[in-house]
Formats: structure tokens, sequence, C-alpha cells
């Protein structure tokens, strides 16, 4: 028998989360500045005001060393699987290598090949063709996103798959359905579309520093409106597709919508908890109130859930089951995934001794109960709960966050058609924070999509434990402080680059 | 263009710690590192999952 060394397992994800979040700061950027340079050029080609050239090269530039400086952070997340989590890299690498292949053969090429254009041919291609390439390194970034969150949805919901007991490997069996994973496709459009809002945040920022300072006051009003239309429209993508994303995760991890609204008792006409103190001694299975304090919208959460007013179960309905409701209990799970594994386990001992009736027996066993594999390996039911506390915050500063935004972007469109925008000091002060609220709000979300679907790897299929690799925990620990340095380091690259630009302003010459 | 040139350099840096450092000699593929071939991984991995207790 194998043990799992729990302090390995939490370091290899403090690492991934560490790499993770820190490649995070630089791909919402590109995301979104990439769609504004190539609205800003566009408006430039339209008009022929230089203008609008100096203000799109401006931002073009701080795009550039975002890019630069975030290129490659996302191989090291491709580093991890391999040495921290070889088990899991060995079960889906049929399942990862096609969406993975096309990102790096069509979305980076197409993008790498138009950003030399962008950058280098402001006077060597025509004006028409220099805006073609910007639109298409904004295309191509965007679907270099559509690919990983392919790949990340799969992992949430995973579908469109056989396993193979003969190579331990999940399998493709239908590309579509895997492309078109609702998860994914939620997953994608709310990441790409915060992505947009995030950049706008930016641009906000930048430009009400400059207005604050009474600098470069027509460029900065210029690209505020900009920004701040593309922000409010984005604002409203987000909000739609972030009620998705909850619906999904009520159909196909219910677990983690639970976690996140500190849902323990199910109901129906489910109220959603706008505001809220969790009792941090509350467990599963027990009466104390989930709540210390608590501000509650009723009905809401179930029609988030399910669209209408019905039950929405909750962590102790998943836990312990709930007859009435139909809920199966993780105990008769736990007990199913153990059947699995053991049938698996006399599969493959029938086919080395070459036992064929015996292994047939034990595969049409293992078919039989494989739908709870992953439970199998669990101790006690209690052990499918994610981190509440952690889950139901992360949430909830991710929609205050994202409910105060548009109320922000609304704010400069209104003063900017007023040509009131520069002498609106306290809105200015408001712009300035704005990235910092964004940037809150786009780790938040991540924390909700990561954390609240643990302890799986692979949703009810493989818990993290399985995933990695049997390293020791020194050799963990080593790299994940190596990569606080390198990442640290590069962060304070990016941040003095960025200021020296800023600096500079929408000066010629970029 | 100044700024390009500090990028390119960041840039060049930075891949080469990535690719000569971490990838050589942290970041081995625990398979590969340990396996000849894909039968000894599968065998491995069977193990693994067949295998494993809390």
């Amino acid at each position: 028998m194998t043990t799992i060394d729990f302090a390995m397992v939490d370091w290899s994800r403090a690492q991934f989360a560490l790499t993770a979040m820190y490649h995070w700061l630089f791909v919402p950027l590109t995301l979104g500045l990439s769609f504004l340079c190539a609205f800003y050029e566009s408006l430039y080609v339209r008009t022929s005001d230089e203008k609008w050239k100096r203000i799109t090269r401006f931002w073009m530039t701080l795009f550039g060393i975002n890019f630069a400086i975030g290129v490659a952070t996302g191989l090291i997340l491709e580093f991890e699987f391999g040495t921290n989590w070889s088990n899991y890299s060995w079960m889906v690498g049929d399942i990862f290598g096609a969406p993975l292949a096309i990102e790096g053969i069509v979305a980076f090429f197409l993008e790498a090949t138009f950003f030399a254009v962008m950058f280098f041919g402001w006077d060597r291609v025509s004006k028409r063709f220099h805006l073609f390439s910007t639109w298409m390194v904004a295309i191509g970034s965007n679907l270099s996103a559509l690919w990983i969150l392919v790949a990340n949805g799969w992992m949430q919901n995973p579908i469109g798959m056989t396993f193979n007991p003969d190579s331990a490997r999940f399998e493709m069996s239908n590309f579509m359905e895997v492309l078109s994973n609702p998860v994914a496709i939620s997953k994608f459009t709310h990441a790409s579309t915060s992505g947009f809002l995030y950049a706008s945040l930016f641009v906000i920022t930048i430009s009400s520093f400059y207005l604050i300072k009474k600098r470069h006051i027509d460029m900065a009003k210029k690209s505020i409106a900009v920004a701040a239309i593309f922000g409010l429209i984005s604002s409203g993508m987000v909000a739609l597709t972030g009620d998705e994303a909850a619906y999904e995760a009520a159909q196909v991890q219910p677990m983690k919508l639970a976690a996140f609204e500190g849902l323990y008792k199910g109901e129906a006409n489910a109220p959603l908890v706008a505001l809220g103190v969790l009792n941090p001694s509350k467990k599963p299975g027990d009466d104390q109130d989930p709540f210390l304090f608590s501000l509650k919208i009723p009905g809401l959460l179930s029609l988030l859930a399910n669209r209408d007013s019905s039950f929405v179960p909750g962590i102790d309905d998943l836990v312990y089951g709930n007859s009435s409701e139909g809920i199966v209990g993780a105990n008769e799970k736990i007990e199913i995934g153990k059947n699995a594994i053991n049938a698996l386990a006399d599969y493959k001992s029938a086919r080395k001794s070459g036992d064929v009736e015996k292994a047939e027996l034990a595969l049409a066993d293992f078919r039989e109960n494989e739908k709870y594999m992953g439970f199998g390996y669990l101790d006690k039911p209690e052990d499918t709960v994610p981190p509440v506390w952690l889950s139901f915050y992360a949430f909830h500063v991710m929609v205050f966050a994202g409910t105060l935004l548009p109320i922000m972007f609304l704010l400069f469109i209104f003063y900017t058609m007023k040509d009131k925008v520069a002498e609106k000091k306290w809105l200015l002060n408001f712009g300035v924070i704005g990235l910092f609220i964004g940037f809150l709000a786009s780790q938040a979300g991540w924390i909700v999509a990561e954390v609240g679907r643990q302890p799986w790897a692979i949703n009810e299929f493989l818990p993290v434990g399985v995933a990695t690799s049997n390293l020791s925990t020194g050799n963990v620990q080593i790299t994940f402080f190596m990569f606080l340095i390198l990442f640290t380091a590069l962060l304070i690259a990016e941040v003095k680059i960025m200021l020296k630009q800023i600096k500079i302003g929408f000066e010629e010459g970029h | 263009m100044t700024v390009c040139k500090t990028l390119w350099k960041v840039i060049i840096i930075k891949l080469a710690v990535m690719f000569l450092v971490l990838k050589i000699f942290f970041f081995q593929g625990y398979l590969d590192n340990k396996f000849d071939n894909d039968v000894q991984k599968y065998d491995y991995v069977i193990d693994q999952i067949t295998n494993i207790t809390n």
C-alpha cells in the first residue's frame, strides 16, 4: 500500500496556486488590452487623427511589456504537471494533448506572427494591414485562453471520455463534447470578459492618474472614453457569464455552490447570502447556525442554481444524503468507489496472470462502479467538503467588487459625456484604485473556481492526493521558494519598466 | 527604443532560468526520469491508483 503524504500534497497545491495566480496577473491584461489597442487603432484608421495613433502606441507599449514579462510563465505550470502531478499527468495526457496542441500551434502562432507586425511594422506595412494584425493578436490571445479553459473545464466536468484500464488513462471519445462542455464555455466566456473588464480598469487607473497630475489631459480623456464603454459592456457580460457559471456549478458541482454560499441545509426557494460572517466552529452535520451574521435575499439562490424556486442541496445533504430529494450521500459513493478500485486491481492482476474470464468479470464490475471511483480514495464523507470559509469569502469579495465596478464605469461615461471627467477628483481617485479592486475580484474568482472544487483534481474521479507524484516535501518546498523569488523578481521588473513608461506617457517614440 | 532592449533582456534571462536551470535540475518529468517506456509508466500508475490509502 502507498500512503499519501498530505504535507507534500499541500505544498504541491500551494506551488501550483502560486504559479497560477502569478500567471493570472498577466493573462487578463493580455486578453483585454489587446482588444483596447485594436479599438484605439481602429479609431486612428477611421479618423486619421494622429492623437489616436499616439494613444494606440502608448497602450500597445504597456501591452508589450506585460506580454514580454508574462510570456511563458504558463509553461511553468506544465513543468509542475510532469514533476509534481505525474499520476494526473499520465491519466489526462490523452484529453489535454489535443486542446493544448491546438493552443500551441494555432493560437500562439497566430498571436506571435501578428505580434511582430503589430510592434515592429508601424512604418513597414500599410495602415490597414497593421490594424488587421492588431485585431489578429487580440483574437489569437483570446483563442489561446479558450483551449486552456477547455482543459480546465474538463477537469471540473469530465465528459467526452472513457477511462481505459489497459492504459490507466482517460481517453477522449468525443472531441466535440469536450470542446462544447458547458463548464468550459462558461469558464472561457467568464474568464475572457473578466479580462476585458480588468484591462479597462488598467486604462482608467493610469488615465485617472494623468488627469489628477494634469498631464496628457486630452489623451487620458480619450483613453477613458473608450475604456469606460468597453468596461461597462464587459461588466454586463461578466455578470451574465457568472450567472451561467453558477448555474453550471449547481448542475455538476453542487458541493462547490453550497460551499461558496455557506449553505449547509438545502432548501427550496433558497436565499442568497448578500453579506455574512461565517460561524468558525460550524462543522458539517452539526446543528450550529452557519452564520454569526447574515443578510439574505429570499429565493435568489434557487433562481441562480436552478432558474426556478426548486430545492438547492446543502453541504449536509450532499455529505450525508437526502432520500426525500433523491440525493445519494458520500458514504454510499465511497463504498461504490472502493468497489471500483478493487475491481480495477482485480482486473490488473487477472490480466497479468492471463486469466481472461476473471479479467472480463472484473472489468464489468469496474464499469458498473466507476462513476464514483474517486470517492473510493476518500476516508470519510466529510472529506468531500472543500474549505468553506475560503470559498465563501472569495465568492462574496468577487461579487461585491463585480457590483461596484459597473457603477464606476457608468460614472466615468456620464462625466465624459458632460466633458467634466477631469474636474471630478473624487471620481479620478476612485479610478486610480479601480485596478486594485479588479485585481482582487479576478484572483478571488479563481479561488472560488479552484478551491471550491476540492478535493478533486478531476471532478469525482481523481482526488488531488492521488494525482501527485511520490516526491519528498522538502523537494517541493525548495522549488516553491525558488518560484517565489523568481516571480517576485519578474513582478518587480514589470512594475519598474511599466512605471518608467507611464512616467514618459503619451510622448512620441513608443 | 530602450524599452525593447530591456524587454528582450528580461525574456532571455527568464527563458534561460526556466529551461536551463528549472527544467534541467528541478523539473525533470517524474515518470520520464524514473522509467524507460510507457509499459513501465502504466504499471507504476496503475499500481499507484489501485494500492493507495490515506
